[in-house]
Parts: C-alpha cells; sequence; structure tokens
C-alpha cells in the first residue's frame, strides 16, 4: 500500500429537500490517519459522511477521489477504494455472520464471475481481524450487540478498501465494546495501513483514538487538526454550548472534557472564591 | 489478541468459510431441484388423472403432438392448457410477491394485500359489466389497473422511506376501496355479467386456452430473468439502502427494475388467470422456510407459487362434490396463514 488514495470535498454544499443542512464546507480526509468528525445532534456530520461515501450528491460543490469527481465514478469503481459502515445496516433475517460477511464482496464480483477464492479468503481475514471468526456459522440474530458490530466491520473490511468510513460505530455498544471496536479501527490503521474516518458522540474516545479531529458546527468545519489543538474549553462551549472544563487523559495523554452542568457549577465557583 | 495471523491460520479459516459456503448453497440448490422436480411431479399427475385416468404414455405422446383417441381432447385440449396456466401463473405470483416482500421487508407487503390484484380485479370488473368487453381485452384492462393502482399506491406513499409501513397501509385502504368499488358495480349489474365477473374475481384456471397463455408465457420468459440478474444486487439491498450503495449497488435503478418486473409480472398473471387469491403472499414465506434465509428466495418462491395454484386447482377440481376454482381453495388456505403469519411477526416483535 505505497499509494494511498486521497480523498477531499471543495466547497460542498448538501441538502435534503429545501433543507441545506451544510454549507460550502471543505475537507481534506489525512491518508493513513484515524480522523473522527465531532459536532452536536444534527450539526451535519453524518450528512457530510454520506455525500463523501457517494451516497448523497453535493448540491454545489465537489467531493475528490483521486482528484476525480466521485459523483461521476462507476459506482462499483468506488466501492473498491471507499467502504462505509452506515449507522443502522440491516441484517437480513437469519443470515449467518460468514454470509453477512461475504456481502462485502459484492463491489468485486460481477454477474458471470460469482465467487472466488480470494472472496473466501478476504471473508476469513476480517474474519479472524475483528475476531469473528468463531462465530462464522452462527446466525446474526443471535449475536450480542458489541458482536454484530465486529461482524458488519468485518463485512466492511472484506470489501478491502483503503478508506473505511463508519457512521457512528459504538453507538449502543456497553464501554468495553466501544473500546473493543475502537481498538480494532487502530489496529487497522497499523497494522493494515488503512484510512479510518468516522462519526462519534463521544468526545473522550473521539480524542483518545483519532489522528485528525474534525468539529462540525451548524454545517460547518469549526476547527480541524490534533485533538490537543482542537479540543479546547472555548471549542467545547461554542460546539455544543456546554460548559466544561478540559483536563489531561491520565492514561492517553490526549485531552479530556470534563462537562461542568448546571447542578456543579456552584461548586466550581465556590472553590474558585476560596 | 496480537497479531501473530499467519499464513497458515488464514489459509485454514479460508476453508472453513468456505465449507461453510458450500454447505449452505448446497442446500439451497437441492431445495430448489427438489421443489422443480415437485413442480414437474404434479404437473404430470394433474395430466394423467381426471374424470378419466390416462396413461403416462398416452399423456407424452399427446404432448409430443401425436393423435391419440379421447386423451387428444381431454389432454391435449382441456388438461395441458390449464395446468401449463396454472403452473404459468403460480410461477409469476411467487416471484412478483416474494419481491415486494423482500423489497419491504415485511411479509404483508404482498401485491394482492396492498391493492395491485384489486385494481386489476377493479378494470376487469368495469370491462365485463360496464363495457362488455371481449375476454382478451378485459384481460389487457387487467393489466393496466395492475400498473395504475401499483403507480397509485408509490405515488401516495412517496413521501416517507420506501421501505415504510406507511405503503403498506395506504395500499390496504387503495384495496379495501377498491373491493368496495367492485362489489357496487356487481350489485348494479345483470345476473349473467355477474356470473363471468364473478369467476374472473375469484381466480380460475378453467377454460385456459393457449390464446389467454400466450402473452403470460413471454411476460414470464421476459420478466422472470431480468429479476433473477438482479439477484445480487437485490440481496445487498437487504441490507439496507446506504450499506447497499456504499456496496456499489445502484439502490434506485436496481428498485425500479425490481418493482416494474414484479407489477408486470403480476399483471399478466392476473390477466390470465384472475387474481387467484394469496398466492403471491403465501409463496415467498413458504420459500423462504424451504431454502433457508438470508437472501430473496425468487426461484424457489416462484416454484412454490407454481405448486399451489397446481395442487389447488386439482384439490379444486376433484377433492370434493362439486368443482371449486382454484382461488376458492388457495383463500381458504391462504387465510389461516394470513393469520399465523401476524401472530409470528408480533410475537417476534418484527416490524
Amino acid at each position: 500500500m505505497t499509494d494511498k488514495h486521497s480523498l477531499t470535498a471543495e466547497q460542498i454544499t448538501l441538502a435534503y429537500g429545501d433543507r441545506v443542512v451544510v454549507a460550502d464546507l471543505d475537507l481534506t480526509i489525512t491518508p493513513g490517519a484515524v480522523t473522527a468528525i465531532v459536532g452536536a445532534n444534527g450539526c451535519g456530520k453524518s450528512t457530510v459522511l454520506r455525500a463523501i461515501a457517494r451516497l448523497l450528491p453535493p448540491r454545489s460543490g465537489r467531493v475528490l477521489l483521486d482528484g476525480k469527481l466521485i459523483h461521476h465514478m462507476p459506482s462499483r469503481e468506488v466501492a473498491r477504494t471507499v467502504g462505509l459502515l452506515p449507522q443502522s445496516p440491516i441484517a437480513p433475517e437469519g443470515i449467518v455472520v460468514s454470509d453477512l460477511v461475504g456481502r462485502g464482496r459484492h463491489p468485486h464480483q460481477g454477474l458471470f464471475s460469482p465467487w472466488s477464492k480470494e472472496d473466501d479468503q478476504a471473508v476469513s481475514e476480517a474474519l479472524i481481524a475483528t475476531g469473528t471468526l468463531d462465530l462464522a456459522d452462527r446466525a446474526v440474530d443471535e449475536l450480542s450487540g458489541g458482536q454484530r458490530q465486529r461482524v458488519w466491520i468485518a463485512m466492511a473490511l472484506a470489501q478491502q478498501t483503503d478508506i473505511l468510513l463508519l457512521d457512528e460505530p459504538t453507538t449502543f455498544l456497553d464501554v468495553a465494546h466501544q473500546i473493543e471496536v475502537l481498538d480494532l479501527l487502530a489496529d487497522l490503521k497499523h497494522n493494515h495501513g488503512k484510512t479510518v474516518v468516522m462519526v462519534l458522540h463521544d468526545l473522550n474516545l473521539a480524542a483518545r483514538y483519532a489522528d485528525v479531529l474534525v468539529a462540525v458546527r451548524d454545517g460547518q468545519i469549526h476547527s480541524s487538526g490534533k485533538p490537543s489543538e482542537v479540543m479546547t474549553e472555548q471549542a467545547v462551549a461554542d460546539i455544543f454550548g456546554l460548559q466544561c472544563q478540559v483536563i489531561d487523559d491520565p492514561v492517553s495523554g490526549q485531552p479530556l472534557v470534563v462537562p461542568i452542568g448546571r447542578h456543579h457549577s456552584a461548586v466550581l465557583r465556590s472553590e474558585a472564591a476560596t | 489478541m496480537t497479531s501473530t495471523v499467519t499464513p497458515a491460520r488464514i489459509a485454514a479459516a479460508t476453508q472453513l468459510v468456505a465449507a461453510g459456503r458450500h454447505r449452505r448453497s448446497r442446500r439451497r440448490i437441492i431445495a430448489v431441484i427438489a421443489l422443480a422436480a415437485g413442480v414437474l411431479v404434479v404437473f404430470t399427475l394433474s395430466l394423467i388423472f381426471g374424470h378419466t385416468t390416462y396413461s403416462l404414455t398416452d399423456v407424452l405422446r399427446v404432448i409430443a403432438g401425436q393423435e391419440v383417441a379421447g386423451a387428444s381432447f381431454t389432454v391435449g385440449e382441456l388438461r395441458l392448457p390449464r395446468a401449463t396456466l396454472a403452473v404459468l401463473s403460480g410461477f409469476a405470483f411467487g416471484i412478483a410477491g416474494v419481491t415486494f416482500q423482500s423489497l419491504l421487508r415485511n411479509p404483508l407487503a404482498a401485491p394482492d394485500i396492498i391493492g395491485i390484484s384489486s385494481g386489476a380485479s377493479a378494470a376487469a370488473v368495469v370491462a365485463i359489466i360496464l363495457l362488455s368487453w371481449s375476454p382478451t381485452a378485459v384481460s389487457l384492462a387487467a393489466l393496466a389497473g395492475a400498473l395504475v393502482t401499483a403507480l397509485a399506491i408509490y405515488l401516495l406513499s412517496r413521501r416517507g422511506s420506501f421501505a415504510g409501513a406507511r405503503l403498506i397501509l395506504i395500499g390496504i385502504g387503495i384495496a379495501a376501496m377498491l373491493d368496495s368499488f367492485i362489489t357496487y358495480v356487481l350489485s348494479r349489474a345483470a345476473a349473467w355479467d355477474v356470473q363471468t365477473a364473478m369467476q374472473w374475481l375469484t381466480g380460475s384456471v378453467n377454460g385456459a386456452n393457449w390464446g389467454s397463455i400466450r402473452p403470460l408465457a413471454i411476460a414470464v420468459a421476459v420478466i422472470a430473468p431480468l429479476i433473477f440478474m438482479q439477484a445480487r444486487n437485490f440481496a445487498a439491498l437487504g441490507l439496507g439502502d446506504d450499506a447497499a450503495a456504499a456496496l456499489g449497488v445502484r439502490v434506485e435503478r436496481t428498485r425500479l427494475t425490481l418493482v416494474l418486473g414484479a407489477v408486470g409480472l403480476m399483471a399478466f398473471g392476473t390477466a390470465g388467470s384472475g387474481p387467484i387469491a394469496f398466492v403471491a403472499f403465501m409463496a415467498g414465506p413458504i420459500a423462504g422456510r424451504i431454502v433457508g434465509a438470508g437472501r430473496p428466495p425468487l426461484l424457489a418462491a416462484g416454484l412454490v407459487g407454481a405448486l399451489l395454484v397446481l395442487i389447488g386447482d386439482f384439490l379444486g377440481q376433484y377433492a370434493f362434490g362439486t368443482r371449486y376454482p382454484v382461488g376458492v381453495v388457495t383463500g381458504a388456505l391462504g387465510a389461516p396463514f394470513l393469520i399465523y403469519l401476524l401472530i409470528r411477526t408480533y410475537r417476534a416483535g418484527g416490524s
């Protein structure tokens, strides 16, 4: 993987019907890094992800994959370079894990070139990477939330794309499973040189796992860069309208957001007075 | 867990994955072959048995085009067209039904439940009673009725997401409206017309002739392969629109092809045999049970549909004192099946 693929958005405006969600946004994805997009509910972060995944054509502006207009490229060609795990994909009733992961091979197969040895190998590599090989013959319906999320990531891995986009890969997971999934994504970057872009809700996990943090506010990029530069008390106040303290995470050394809230602001004031 | 992924481990895992895949696909293939064999057997039996029983050799000679006293008329002119129409319309209904059910991820979304059959029936009744059209013209009217109804349901439910319960509810509403319209037209009709119309409305393969089979046969030969060619995209669509699009599926185009194909099959099937009750609705879930889950059982549903109509017609003709049209038999089977599915769906807490 010497040549990394580049993915950029230039001045994109995104809208659902008449409702403009994102206006004139520029974004360059750093190849070979983990990028986390954070922001308040409804700020347009998932919409941006859908646009750079070719799912949503921009009203104006352009998205470029390796310098080419992504919305003019054949969908299969894009699907071999950029993979996306949407927020709530649907597991068909009764499907078995390895069959679901096998669906990730879709862009590599054709009507007359159905299933090959490489496909089986890609599926098993994805199962190994996500620690789900033991589940290969189980029905997806029977799995726990954490297992299921790993299976979905395995499907995206089986697609063998250099760029992997994930929309809130940790929602509905307990904290142990959240860490498990994010560790796995970090592994993908380190061991496989993948470019990972994810929308995350948890600021602290985003700061810990991302190389690049992109903060979105009202459909605009508020700030982007290293977590230590982006995640300031002022930024959290701007983006979420939330008062907080930012301290050093004792484990990772990255910024750690400690929200204050109405019930504790008095305590803080009295401490400051003494 | 450190990354000690040796080539040997990958090779072993690949074998495991391949073995599981082969096992499941073998099961699917065996199930489909068994269903196809079942259709062939029942088809042949329905040519042999009846009020007069002919030997298999006589039947085969008739099919080969030879003149056999008695059998040439009974088998060649009556039973063969009848059984052929049963297979073709059952096949068309089965595929149309499972396509709708899989697209909308709901077994209740069958075209005979969401009003497409009612649209065909309403148009046919108008053509028979108000316009006194010829049988061919009635079939064409049914075709147009099915297409127009499908379009109306689509336009009325377009605001929500395609996979919404909205479309199903609107479809059920439209079906109720069309059914009351049919009753209204029937209540004002002359007794003779009502009889013709009722025979058409219950769905029947009585009086099948090659002339009315040909359009359906052509439709099945053209549309079914079109739908089968979309099978892989269709399977990906089962993961949700965004996931499918991310896999390189052209979501809108695939869905449009499938919907138009299914409406076409439903319309031609209804034009050929009338709306045989609940076949489109029952075939998909039954086929899913037989071939295993995970992907839309297109071919299997077609074969199950064909079996349902063949067996239903055979029972309707000979199992009871009087002859009943096939729609009566499938209707009697389908209603309990509908209740069963409703109970199962809501017990599982599914959508």
